[in-house]
């Protein structure tokens, strides 16, 4: 399974870049363009100590320009909602908020996300070295860490899209555990 | 001079000396007790405990503003090491992240001691495969990345459980490391002060210790424009003495400097002058000697209020003088001390009403006066004359009497139209009486608004460490209230399963009673019993019992673990935590648990009643601090409408007894009423928010403004009112009217009021008698 992700990024990676004028910029410009709606939601983790991935299913509702829903139906029902820079977590009729800022992982985690959808190109940078491949109907965004903080818990962060709609999000932990976001747009 | 004469000189000096030896010895306080009830019901004694002692009362928000954000954050981490090192603190936080890893370290470490899932059941074959799927689970969500270190020592994630328990409390965002407000432009620290919040002394040095460190790290650092700020209750309470300390000296120097003006302008004579200071420092000495004896301490705002008494007392050396100077110190005895002594006992009817207050200010304020008034007629009566026996020759008044009775004259015209000004500003009271009156207790407090709105500001910042709702549980020992907050537990997460409170702080969640903490070790299994349980239990699971023989090891080591004590958490931050909700109190140990709202009536707060009833016969008591401050004033305030009556019907007794006749005692009383309500009618319009003081301060206008009335009231009854003798009384009034007046100036609310009501209120009593006194025969 690794081994094929891997065989398949090293495939996106040599993509030929049919328009190799496509930017950042571009990028972002077109994702902050979208309107934002739901997704469905395939989420893979596979950990080092686990001897089968733990995947997660759901529904994701991004509403520009900060508001991003994440409601994970199985294997066990959850709602993360971040609302400008409160992320609030319910879970078994208990409820947690963080004011983010306090923590640097769920920082990390945010940014990219929020920043891939809301195209904030500036978010974006401050945190991450940024890598485009592909082209504008394909490709593939991949994001180093800057703050060694952040560092110490995702490696690389590889976001891969179709146009302006987000496909992929995959996080590569420091520890070698690793986690695929897998979406799909909900047909209206 | 009468060899009687000289006894009572010599009884007089001794008692002086006397006094001022116990002066000497008194304890002066200007500290908030003042306004702490004196007969306490248990949950206002809980409070009185909280405001006193309890941890609240001892932390102190601090701010660091100027500078950039690493500055700021640099500051902070320098100043939490100097405040750390200094006696002054028990704790600083300011969210550095290494305190979190040593609190980390520490639930770790005694995750099985301190975790309530730690049960037999939750160690039996089902009950593990539930507790590692959870964990799993757990792991798929973004919260997982809390979990994943430790997965394979923990699969049964206690340590989430704890630490779940530690984020009860919000905490405020972290920039560069360490806490800021949401605007990232100050930084945030909490300091815990180890001197208790009555202890205003230590809350000084506490506070100066903060500010002379950070100067020294700002100085070391060279931010020249940063700078700190500090809030909490020891703040104000530092502020609040000082407020009254330099008011009451102040206004004091002030309003006797005034009085001694108007008094050299009358008497023109250096001698008069301190022959008539001498019944107000008598009295005054008395007062403090009296209020020191009964109560053991004396208010600073009392002695502040014996400003408001020199020109009160000051009147009766005046009366002397000006009368005795023109007939004789035996003359004067016999037709005029009795008017000056009804006058004398109207003044202690109207005080001596506060001696029976419940809220100590006011009792040593009614002790106090009527203390010093007696002193003060009785100095003028029997030591006066012992020194001037024949009186002083005094300018003679007469002329300034006549221009006056002239006044008067016209005034009475005005008889009507101010009884009908009278009639009409009682029937808009009698409209306005639903907010005529102050019904909340902050109106006492001397805080400035813009220190409020710092506070405001560093609490909202702060994540608002919310302290309404309390719950006491007291015990003979640690264990014994362990034990019972422990059996409260149950009870409290039905409440916060229906929603009734949104959590609570404990101090068991993190120093377990050693009962439990023995039973939660029983319930471990050994190595090879665990082993087999998980080989079982882990079948098909993505976690398998064969990598989790960290956990065995971790469970074995527990069950012979030495038990969780206090002092194992210190330096963890939670020893901070622990200490501020268990502690030795008098009579044995305390546990506070503070009950948070739930999150959606933050603003309306918790449905007290209904969580009272649901922790009915517990053993704990339930406390909204700020409903008991409430019902405090309430309290406050229904007793001091009862003593003002039952003062106004003292006097009015006297009255009674006195003039023995209907037309003389109203004569006497309509100027009063008619002083009462357009006083009221003025303070309202003129925008004066009314609280109990004010009503305390229309018993005094009744009290002294009779005084007045009972001189007029000469007239009437065929004495005649000399000229000199009314020269004597406007005289008296403007001392009485400088003296209350000038309390008005004070910042300080409970001073304030009884200025702003008394002053202007002795004036219009005296004005009002004097339109009214019929124009009677004169010399």
């Amino acid at each position: 399974m690794t081994r094929r992700l891997i065989a398949l990024l090293l495939l996106v990676a040599s993509w030929p870049t049919l328009a190799s004028s496509f930017t950042i910029e571009q990028l972002m410009r077109s994702l902050a363009a979208h309107p934002g709606g739901s997704v469905r939601f395939v989420e893979t983790r596979h950990v080092a100590v686990l001897d089968v991935p733990i995947v997660s299913t759901g529904e994701m509702t991004y509403t520009p320009p900060d508001r991003l829903e994440k409601r994970t139906l199985t294997p066990r029902p959850e709602r993360l909602l971040l609302e400008r820079d409160t992320l609030t977590l319910e879970r078994d009729q208990r409820r947690m908020s963080l004011r983010l800022g306090n923590r640097p992982e769920v920082l990390a985690f945010v940014d990219s996300i929020r920043g891939m959808l809301g195209g904030h190109h500036q978010a974006l940078e401050r945190n991450y070295l940024m890598q485009l491949q592909g082209s504008p109907q394909r490709w593939v965004l991949t994001l180093y860490p800057k703050d060694h903080e952040i560092a110490a818990l995702v490696q690389r962060i590889t976001v891969a899209g179709q146009a302006d709609q987000v496909r992929s999000i995959e996080y590569l932990q420091a520890d070698g555990d690793r986690s695929v976001l897998e979406v799909e747009p909900v047909k209206p | 001079m009468r060899p009687g004469a000289w006894r009572v000189l010599l009884i007089w000096l001794a008692a002086m000396l006397a006094g001022v030896g116990m002066v000497a010895q008194s304890r002066f306080t200007a500290d908030m007790s003042f306004f702490l009830p004196s007969d306490p019901t248990p949950g206002q004694q809980a409070m009185v405990e909280q405001v006193r002692e309890g941890s609240v009362a001892r932390l102190l928000m601090l701010g660091i503003e100027g500078g950039d954000a690493t500055t700021r954050a640099t500051l902070s981490r320098e100043l939490k090491k100097r405040l750390d090192a200094d006696g002054a603190f028990e704790g600083v936080q300011n969210g550095q992240s290494d305190i979190e890893a040593s609190v980390r370290e520490v639930l770790l470490a005694h995750r099985y001691l301190l975790s309530p899932a730690v049960t037999p059941e939750r160690f039996s074959i089902t009950g593990l495969r539930q507790a590692t799927d959870d964990s799993l689970a757990l792991l798929a969500s973004p919260a997982g990345m809390l979990i994943r270190p430790h997965l394979l020592e923990d699969p049964t994630g206690e340590l989430w459980a704890l630490l779940q328990g530690l984020q009860v409390g919000q905490q405020p965002d972290a920039v560069d490391g360490v806490w800021a407000s949401r605007d990232g432009q100050r930084a945030l620290m909490l300091a815990q002060t180890r001197a208790d919040g009555a202890d205003t002394d230590g809350q000084q040095r506490a506070i100066e210790t903060a500010r002379s460190s950070f100067e020294a790290v700002r100085q070391e650092l060279g931010v020249p424009d940063a700078r700190l700020l500090v809030s909490g209750p020891g703040v104000f309470a530092v502020q609040a003495r000082e407020t009254i300390r330099s008011e009451v000296t102040r206004l004091s120097l002030l309003g006797t400097s005034l009085i001694v003006l108007v008094l050299l302008t009358i008497y023109r004579s250096p001698r008069l002058l301190a022959l008539g200071l001498l019944p107000v420092a008598s009295g005054a000495l008395a007062g403090i000697v009296a209020v020191s004896w009964v109560h053991g301490t004396v208010f600073a705002i009392t002695v502040g209020f014996g400003l408001a008494l020199i020109g009160e007392a000051v009147d009766y050396a005046i009366y002397y003088f000006v009368q005795a100077g023109r007939i004789g110190a035996a003359a004067w005895q016999e037709r005029f001390w009795p008017t000056v002594r009804l006058g004398v006992l109207t003044s202690v009817a109207g005080f001596g009403a506060l001696l029976w207050a419940g809220f100590p200010g006011l009792g040593q304020l009614g002790l106090y006066a009527l203390t010093g008034v007696l002193v003060a007629a009785l100095v003028t009566r029997f030591v006066l004359p012992a020194l001037v026996p024949d009186g002083l020759p005094v300018r003679d008044l007469s002329p300034l009497g006549r221009r006056l009775e002239a006044g008067i004259e016209h005034l009475r015209h005005l008889r009507w139209p101010v009884l009908v000004l009278a009639l009409v500003g009682m029937v808009w009271l009698v409209q306005q009486r639903e907010g005529l009156w102050q019904p909340d207790i902050s109106v006492l407090s001397t805080a400035r608004a813009d220190d409020l709105a710092l506070d405001g500001q560093l609490r909202e910042d702060m994540g608002g460490p919310d302290s309404r709702y309390l719950l006491v549980v007291k015990g003979s020992g640690q264990e014994a209230v362990l034990q019972q907050v422990e059996a409260l537990t149950p009870r409290l997460e039905a409440l916060v399963e229906q929603g009734l409170i949104g959590g609570y702080d404990s101090p068991a969640r993190f120093l377990p009673s050693e009962r439990t903490q023995r039973a939660r070790q029983a319930a471990l299994p050994d190595a090879d019993l665990l082993r087999e349980r998980l080989t079982e239990a882990q079948a098909g699971s993505p976690l398998s019992a064969s990598r989790l023989e960290p956990f065995i090891q971790s469970v074995a080591a527990a069950r012979d673990q030495p038990l969780l004590r206090a002092e194992d958490l210190q330096g963890s931050g939670l020893d901070l935590l622990v200490g501020a909700l268990l502690m030795e109190a008098s009579d044995g140990w305390r546990a506070v648990l503070p009950l948070h709202p739930p999150p959606q009536a933050h603003e309306a707060g918790l449905d007290g009643q209904r969580v009272a009833q649901a922790l009915s016969g517990s053993g704990a008591l339930f406390i909204d601090l700020k409903g008991e401050l409430d019902s405090l004033y309430d309290s406050y305030l229904g007793e001091a409408v009862w003593l003002s009556l039952a003062g106004v019907a003292l006097v009015l007794l006297l009255l009674v007894l006195t003039l023995r006749s209907l037309p003389r005692l109203l004569s006497v009383l309509l100027p009063l009423a008619l002083a009462v309500v357009l006083l009221i009618a003025g303070l309202h319009l003129a925008g004066e928010r009314l609280h109990l003081l004010h009503l305390v301060g229309l018993l005094l206008v009744v009290a002294v403004g009779s005084n007045y009335g009972l001189f007029f009231d000469r007239t009437a009854a065929g004495h005649g009112l000399e000229a000199s003798t009314l020269s004597a009384m406007a005289v008296a009034n403007l001392t009485t009217v400088i003296g209350f007046g000038m309390l008005s100036f004070s910042t300080v609310p409970v001073l304030h009021a009884i200025g702003i009501t008394v002053g202007p209120g002795a004036l219009m009593a005296f004005v009002l008698a004097a339109m009214f006194s019929p124009g009677g025969p004169r010399p």
